[in-house]
């Protein structure tokens, strides 16, 4: 097994950030001229990323899939960004973000990389703010802070439930005026299909324009992939229905590692699934834990009353009420991350106190903070003895004020009014922690080819905390990656244009062409989207909120033969020289049908609990998880081999922890 | 609920389009718009013909892909929703529902139901955005404060999610809510205010080179427009290109 080198840089790690940039070559802007960047993807992650690279005075072509760069799936981000402001002087710091954020991932992240990402962390606020972000504010007209799952000071920022849309607009902004000045070629409705590597760098794209349906190539010194994850192998999830791998994995497959591709963050709230043709699944932001209440019926008799109409939910008293994660972790409360508030909301509705039909929902009460605000409200307002109706009248208008746009959109998802009756949730996939593996400087295992965002693995170990995502797209986009591609870069001042008609540019697009006539060829009798929902039922059962060995290895097989069927019954109409949705569906549900088999393997390997993996094998008496730091502390970067992902080679990057002690994390 | 599908089917921009008509069975109350259309399109591939293409990603209200015209409306019936918000309760079982593209000179067909709308990132290129460049040395986000007021229209102006059905409710394919929300945003925050007059003319004269038509103040727009955009915006970008004309003489 090979030894990775991370390129960490010396010193201790409140330096190294500093230091290294103040050591970086600098290219001039002449020779920036000369250099070209591609970049894929336009969320806040590639968005920033090819507006900060233009601004240096880069050529740079950003491309991404939808018809605009503003509509990428950044823009779905509801409840916020962290920063280490310290704003509240809630004994917020850049080291306490530091912490949280390596303790929540559960001590699989690398300290270096999140250190620095608390380090930039205030620098984001103050760019977004400067761009024109309207953040949410208090009276005195100062920003405005919430407090999300994992942590104990109230540090992220936010517009509302409209955090993702905001930020990303602002992203979005920045690109638009690069745009404009010719410093950045848009290709939107562009899918990149192929990785062009020339003597070992990446140099270059095959992207198949969506409308046309043309291969085009694109060359360039360094290739930037800031493609989003792979939440939808698991087919419903609170991904945009475009959210894929393919990008991603090509690069994978000319050598790119993919590092703990099983870390997968299950979001404990979400609407809970209601039918068989649901493409999709809609998240209720974690900010709703701030103000909302978890709770299932103590009496399984009351649960199954519920579940058959019998009982409503606001017919039983509290103490017939268990508020599970309250009287589990007292600590946290509603408020414990993410990994931890899943698995809970699984185990009571495994017990059987599940509350909605298909017994897989919990609830999620506003009662409380309606009372409790409208409470305070009638104080402030100077009116006495205010009865109940009120102060549920004051109350409610102050979490609409909050949530309104979150509470609205679960009415028209339910056709329930959330203000009179608690929210049913339940968890579902939301993000993923893999990724492609990067070093220190975002750069993968190929030369010059860069991974920024929730694409790469690199600050969020096994699981990831709320409104911390935001952050790292942003911090990549803006504040490292014009750094770290620039030293890369540095070196190709001299080599001048990249040439697309070499034999690298063939081959890539003839292996492009190949694999879509495949699919139009195979003359099968089954749709696309059959075989990914197929993947999705495995993937959820098996690798979902708990695994164990048993079922992973049933899953590899079933993977394996579904992967057969796909390849000899997909049924494709239409050609490549066209707009073909199908088509491109097919090479997305193909690399999602390779990529499900080596999250398995990664889930095997990994024979512990840590974050989101849960591996049953692995668990106390009381059923919380077991790490096990002397053997499993390390990153699993896997490389592909010989066409087959079954095949695929473990590099281990052991992890060190120098500022901060490996503790059992604990919540109570 | 079963229902009878009236649809655009258009092949190309240059390409003349109709209606065609097919049916679709077994639909649940609980399904989206868009899962129905999933439905239909399952059925049209395993019958060989080409599913109807259209623009949709994040099926929750956000992303602005999925503009329809249903039934003679933007995002079809029901306020302040996007068609991927649109559930199958909303229709009776039996209904003949008719479905159409955005239709707009500046929105040209791309294919069946999918839309160009190039035309409001230009507009966005031509000068949404304040002109600030990356850098760690920003002053901090907390040394101008902003009144709640103005942050809180700012961003009830910005929540605008580029969808154009404003343009297709518009008799005259006006994109002024469009664009008046994000010159609205932009001069309601100090940061915006300092350019404030170059943006107004340089986005109005953007879009009416993309050829979307005048404002007659119907109001419309704000009627059709999911996110509750508001037609206050266009009388603050009125005020504003007017002051901004003056300036500049
Ligand atoms: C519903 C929801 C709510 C969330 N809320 C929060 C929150 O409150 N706080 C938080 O911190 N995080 C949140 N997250 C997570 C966060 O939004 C994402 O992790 C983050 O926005 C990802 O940004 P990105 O730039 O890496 O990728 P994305 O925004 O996903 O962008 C991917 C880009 O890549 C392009 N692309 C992909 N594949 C290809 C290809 N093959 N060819 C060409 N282009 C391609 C796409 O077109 C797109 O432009 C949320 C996520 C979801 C799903
Ligand atoms: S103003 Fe409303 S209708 Fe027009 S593009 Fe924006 S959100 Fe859509
Ligand atoms: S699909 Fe995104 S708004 Fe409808």
């Amino acid at each position: 097994m090979s030894k990775l080198n991370a390129n960490i840089p010396e010193g201790s790690l409140a330096e190294k950030w500093t230091k290294h940039k103040s050591k970086i070559p600098l290219v001039s802007p002449a020779n920036k001229r000369q250099i070209d960047i591609i970049v894929v993807g336009t969320g806040l992650a590639g968005s920033s990323a090819a507006a900060s690279l233009a601004e240096l005075g880069y050529n740079v072509k950003a491309f991404c899939f939808q018809d605009s760069p503003r509509r990428a799936h950044s823009i779905a981000a509801q409840g916020g960004i962290n920063a280490a402001k310290n704003y509240q002087n809630d004994g917020d710091s850049t080291f306490r973000l530091f912490y949280d954020t390596i303790k929540g991932g559960d001590y699989r992240s690398r300290e270096a990389n999140v250190h620095r990402l608390a380090e930039v962390s205030a620098s984001i606020i103050d760019q977004c703010v400067a761009q024109g972000v309207p953040f949410a504010r208090e009276y005195g007209g100062l920003l405005d802070n919430r407090s999300f799952g994992g942590v104990q000071v109230s540090r992220t920022f936010y517009a509302k439930g409209q955090t993702g849309q905001q930020l990303l607009l602002g992203a979005y902004s920045a690109l638009s005026r690069q745009v404009a000045k010719g410093r950045v070629e848009l290709l939107s409705r562009h899918e990149m299909v192929e990785l062009v590597v020339v003597n070992g760098k990446a140099r270059g794209i095959i992207a198949r324009n969506l409308v046309t349906g043309e291969l085009e190539r694109h060359s360039a010194h360094a290739v930037l992939l800031c493609t989003g994850g792979y939440g939808n192998v698991f087919y419903l999830s609170t991904n945009a229905m475009g959210s894929n791998v393919t990008a991603a994995w090509k690069a994978h497959r000319k050598g790119a590692y993919m590092a703990n591709p099983c870390f997968t963050q299950i979001h404990p709230t979400c609407i809970p699934v209601s039918g068989d043709s649901q493409s999709k699944l809609t998240l209720m932001s974690e900010s709703l834990r701030n103000d909302g209440r978890i709770w299932v019926p103590k009496k399984a008799e009351d649960a199954l009353a519920i579940r058959e109409g019998r009982l409503k939910p606001t017919d039983l008293s509290e103490e017939n009420r268990d508020y599970y994660l309250e009287r589990r972790y007292p600590a946290f409360g509603n408020l414990v991350p993410r990994d931890v508030a899943s698995r809970a909301a699984k185990e009571r509705c495994d017990a059987g106190y599940g509350i909605n039909k298909t017994g897989e929902a919990v609830y999620l009460d506003f009662s409380s903070a309606i009372e409790r605000f409208g409470s305070e409200a009638a104080h402030v307002k100077g009116i006495k003895n205010p009865n109940e109706n009120q102060i549920k009248k004051l109350g409610e208008r102050i979490v609409e004020s909050k949530y309104g746009n979150l509470f609205q959109m679960y009415e028209k998802i339910t056709a329930q009014n959330p203000y009179k009756m608690p929210m049913m949730i339940y968890p579902a996939v939301h993000y993923t922690m893999g990724g492609i593996w990067v070093d220190y400087n975002l750069m993968t295992t190929v030369p010059g080819l860069f991974a920024l965002g929730e694409a790469n693995f690199s600050d969020h170990g096994a699981n990831r905390l709320g409104a911390s995502a935001l952050m790292q797209g942003l911090a990549d986009g803006y504040f490292v990656a014009p750094y770290t591609v620039g030293t890369y870069l540095s070196q190709d001042i001299t080599t001048g244009k990249i040439p697309t008609d070499s034999a690298e540019f063939d081959e890539a697009e003839a292996t492009a062409r190949n694999r879509m006539n495949g699919f139009l060829n195979s003359k099968g009798n089954t749709p696309v989207e059959i075989f990914h929902r197929d993947l999705g039922k495995i993937m959820w059962s098996q690798c979902g909120m708990a695994r164990n060995e048993e079922g992973l290895k049933k899953a590899i097989a079933d993977i394996r033969i579904l992967r057969d069927k796909f390849y000899s019954d997909v049924k494709v109409l239409g050609k490549i020289g066209e707009m073909n949705p199908e088509l491109d569906k097919a090479g997305r549900v193909a690399d999602f049908l390779e990529l499900g088999e080596l999250m398995c393997m990664d889930a095997l390997a990994r024979e512990e609990s840590c974050g989101g993996h849960f591996r049953e094998e692995f668990q106390s008496k009381e059923g919380e998880a077991v790490r096990k730091d002397d053997e499993f502390a390390f990153v699993a970067a896997w490389e592909f081999a010989e066409s087959d992902p079954g095949k695929s080679k473990l590099h281990k990057e052991e992890l060190s922890f120098e500022n901060v002690e490996l503790n059992t994390r604990s919540y109570k | 609920m079963n229902f009878t599908i009236n649809v655009w089917r258009q092949n190309g921009p240059k390409e003349k389009g109709g209606i065609a008509t097919y049916k679709v069975s077994n639909i649940s109350d609980d399904m989206s718009f868009l899962e129905m259309i999933d439905v239909l399109n399952e059925q049209l591939i395993i019958q060989d013909i080409d599913p109807v293409v259209f623009d949709h990603d994040c099926r929750e209200g956000i992303c602005g892909m999925c503009s329809m015209f249903i039934n003679g409306e933007a995002h079809g019936p029901g306020r302040g929703v996007t068609t991927c918000q649109l559930h199958m309760r909303e229709f009776k079982d039996g209904d003949t529902i008719t479905i159409e593209p955005f239709r707009a000179k500046a929105f040209p067909v791309i294919k069946d139901l999918m839309v160009d709308r190039g035309s409001f990132d230009r507009i966005i290129q031509a000068g949404g955005y304040v002109s600030v460049n990356t850098s760690g040395n920003l002053p901090d986000a907390n040394a101008t404060p902003i009144e709640k007021q103005d942050a809180d229209a700012a961003f009830d102006s910005a929540t605008c999610i580029g969808c154009g059905a404003c343009v297709a409710t518009c008799k005259n394919a006006s994109a002024m809510l469009f664009t008046s929300a994000k010159v609205s945003q932009l001069s309601l925050l100090p940061q915006g205010k300092i350019e404030a007059s170059e943006r107004v003319m340089n986005m109005v004269k953007q879009m009416d080179l993309e050829g979307f038509g005048n404002c007659t103040n119907t109001g419309a727009c704000e009627v059709e427009c999911p996110k509750g955009i508001s037609i206050e915006n266009i009388a603050r970008m009125n005020r504003e290109y007017l002051s901004a004309s003056i300036t500049s003489k």
